[in-house]
């Protein structure tokens, strides 16, 4: 049972100053210790968009470079950044901060957003000209306010300012006068990541030529929670986002597993295709707001930039088998059970050992694995290592531990099998699906024929179980599609007039 | 080390004395785990934690210690480690956080 890859998409949403004050490591700072040392040398890290736009990993997650292409990148990518800034990419883009806060106008139908009138009549301006964005889009951008207003609400009603170039530009109001679950703060965080899903989605539909209103279901993934305080993640950002962007005939609903949960999501969509039960399924998640900046007090310490500046989106389009569309396989899943136990190599057994055996294939028989694709030049200065090497040394190891490979030969293992880490640390990301779209791209072009996604996730992190969880799936190139034969009225009547011959036969014998 | 763990290994230094506390730690970073290993030792470096300020001087090893792979069942330690022993640069770990016993444990195993 397959289901085929009909497309990806790929965005980044560079928003230093959101991470400024709303990343969470910075925004619990100032709630405890005021405006701190931190926070004051902080504000000179913060990278410009032509940075950004110009880092390597950046471009290889919007498809404006190969993998490849990055490996052969000279290293450090921070102190090697590209000639120029690069917008668009073959998956995506990098959205540029003013723009995206029109974008998250665009996309809040509560009132939540706030601009003010001169920075949203520049801003629509901009978003005018961005391809994938429609006018019917653009007419929900909203005229604005004054300053005054904006900051009577923030002063009087608890809204969080928003801010470009220094300056407020509008705020985060709030969703009632005592829930927390509709503060300001969680509103902000929903309604970004709303807004991410909703780009990665336009995306989607240029990067397949999908149109909006053929879309059938929409899973969403992300690990925000949306809700009141009688149900705090009730839910569901998927068709928040088809809303937004004109799927009239989806509906949708999320799923979620930390940063287990696009894997996830990406097999129930599949299975639900597969099964017949939905026309297509687009799989698709916006960022994550507190995140940004996670490890910023060790880039400072480092007299790094603080590179945690953007939010990662992804879509991804799954539909029938067509013959061309690399596939997902579902009969050889990947599943961390609850028995499975959790120190590493259990992980690894069960996320990679055992789906290779369902298929009756070894370590080398997979050309690329992808698991935790998190960016080294950001999670090396905060001590947390090299997390997709070390996930390609597990592999090769637990290879080892199998006999089909020698403890000498990990290092070429990894060489050959890895890939480098080049995603944003935004939790549910990094965690194996940005290969999806390389992945397929090196598979139609018979670059390699087998690629595993892997997925895992740290559940302990919500106090509910001391798991953690993990899935995985196979990609592989697509198989002819054999046409449907028909049956003629003369193959009808040859069948009918063999089966009288017998049974006259059989009557002159008795 | 995250605030809630310092509380948990200071919650249990206070209820079953420090003296009859050992952290074992898992990290697979040296740098990481020599500032778990100094936290627990010569208190929180950050001055973020429960552990500010507070020098509890457990006894700490990595997991990849001599002393402590002794103390571990063969057959467990080959289910449940023998891959990461490969993966890890067992040594530098081991260093790292010898170096901060060395310096600050007032107690061992």
């Amino acid at each position: 049972m397959k289901v085929a890859v009909k497309g990806t998409s790929y965005c980044l949403n560079h928003v230093p100053e959101m991470a400024f004050h709303y990343g969470n490591t910075p925004y619990v700072e100032r709630k405890t210790r005021g405006e701190s040392e931190f926070l004051k040398e902080l504000t000179s890290h913060l990278q410009s968009y032509a940075k950004a736009a110009a880092y390597a990993p950046n471009l290889a997650y919007i498809g404006a470079m190969t993998l490849g292409e990055l490996e052969r990148h000279p290293q450090p990518w921070l102190e090697n950044l590209a000639a120029e800034p690069v917008r668009f990419g073959r998956f995506g883009e990098i959205m540029p901060e003013d723009e995206f806060l029109g974008l998250m106008d665009i996309s809040d139908v509560f009132d939540i957003i706030w601009l003010e009138e001169r920075f949203s009549a520049a801003v629509s301006e901009k978003l005018r000209k961005n391809p994938v964005i429609p006018e019917t889009l653009l007419g929900r951008l909203e005229k604005g306010h004054t300053l005054q207003e904006i900051e009577r609400e923030v002063s009087e009603k608890d809204a969080l300012p928003l801010y470009f170039e220094g300056k407020v530009v509008g705020c985060s109001r709030k969703g009632h006068e005592i829930d927390e679950c509709l503060e300001a703060y969680v509103l902000l965080e929903n309604v970004a990541c709303k807004a991410g899903g909703v780009l990665a989605l336009l995306h989607l539909f240029r990067n397949t030529g999908l149109r909006p209103e053929e879309v059938d279901f929409v899973i969403e993934c992300s690990e925000e929670a949306a809700g009141d305080m009688n149900q705090r993640g009730g839910g569901n950002f998927a068709k928040a986002v088809a809303e937004i962007a004109g799927c009239v005939n989806a509906s949708g609903c999320d799923v979620r597993g930390f940063c287990a949960g696009p894997v996830n999501a990406v097999i129930a969509a599949g299975s639900q295709v597969a099964a017949g039960a939905r026309k297509n399924c687009v799989v698709l998640a916006g960022g994550a707001v507190p995140k940004l900046f996670m490890n910023s007090r060790d880039h400072v310490k480092k007299g790094l930039p603080a590179l945690e500046d953007c939010l990662g989106n992804f879509a991804i389009l799954l539909g029938e088998e067509d013959g061309v569309s690399p596939v997902i396989r579902l009969d050889a899943l990947g599943k961390h059970s609850v028995g499975a136990g959790a120190a590493p190599q259990a992980i690894t057994s069960a996320l990679v050992w055992e789906p290779l055996q369902k298929l009756g294939l070894g370590f080398n028989d997979v050309d690329k694995y992808a698991a935790e694709l998190q960016n080294p030049e950001i999670t090396l200065p905060a001590g947390a290592g090299d997390v997709p090497n070390a996930n390609f040394k597990m592999i090769g190891a637990l290879a080892v531990m199998k006999g089909q490979l020698e403890k000498s030969q990990i290092p070429e293992f990894v060489r050959e099998k890895g890939i480098p880490g080049f995603v944003h640390t935004q939790g549910h990301i990094p965690s194996g699906v940005p290969f999806v779209g390389h992945a397929c791209e090196w598979i139609k072009a018979g670059t390699i024929r087998r690629a595993l996604i892997i997925g895992k996730g740290s559940l302990f992190l919500a106090r509910m179980t001391n798991l953690s969880d993990g899935a995985s799936f196979f990609i592989e190139p697509p198989e002819a599609v054999k046409p449907a034969q028909s049956v003629t009225k003369e193959d009808i009547q040859r069948l009918l007039l063999e089966a009288l011959s017998e049974v006259a036969s059989s009557l002159k014998a008795e | 080390m995250d605030l809630q763990n310092q509380q948990r290994v200071k919650d249990a230094a206070e209820k079953y004395g420090s003296e009859n506390v050992v952290v074992i730690l898992g990290s697979s970073d040296a740098e990481g785990a020599e500032i778990y290993a100094e936290t627990v030792t010569n208190g929180d470096p950050t001055f973020a934690g429960p552990l500010a300020g507070v020098p509890l001087g457990l006894a700490v090893y990595h997991v990849f210690e001599d002393a402590i792979r002794q103390e571990a069942d063969p057959a467990l330690w080959e289910e449940q480690i023998g891959m990461m022993e490969m993966v890890l640069d067992t040594e530098a770990l081991a260093k790292a956080v010898a170096g901060m016993r060395e310096q600050y444990s007032k107690y061992a195993i």
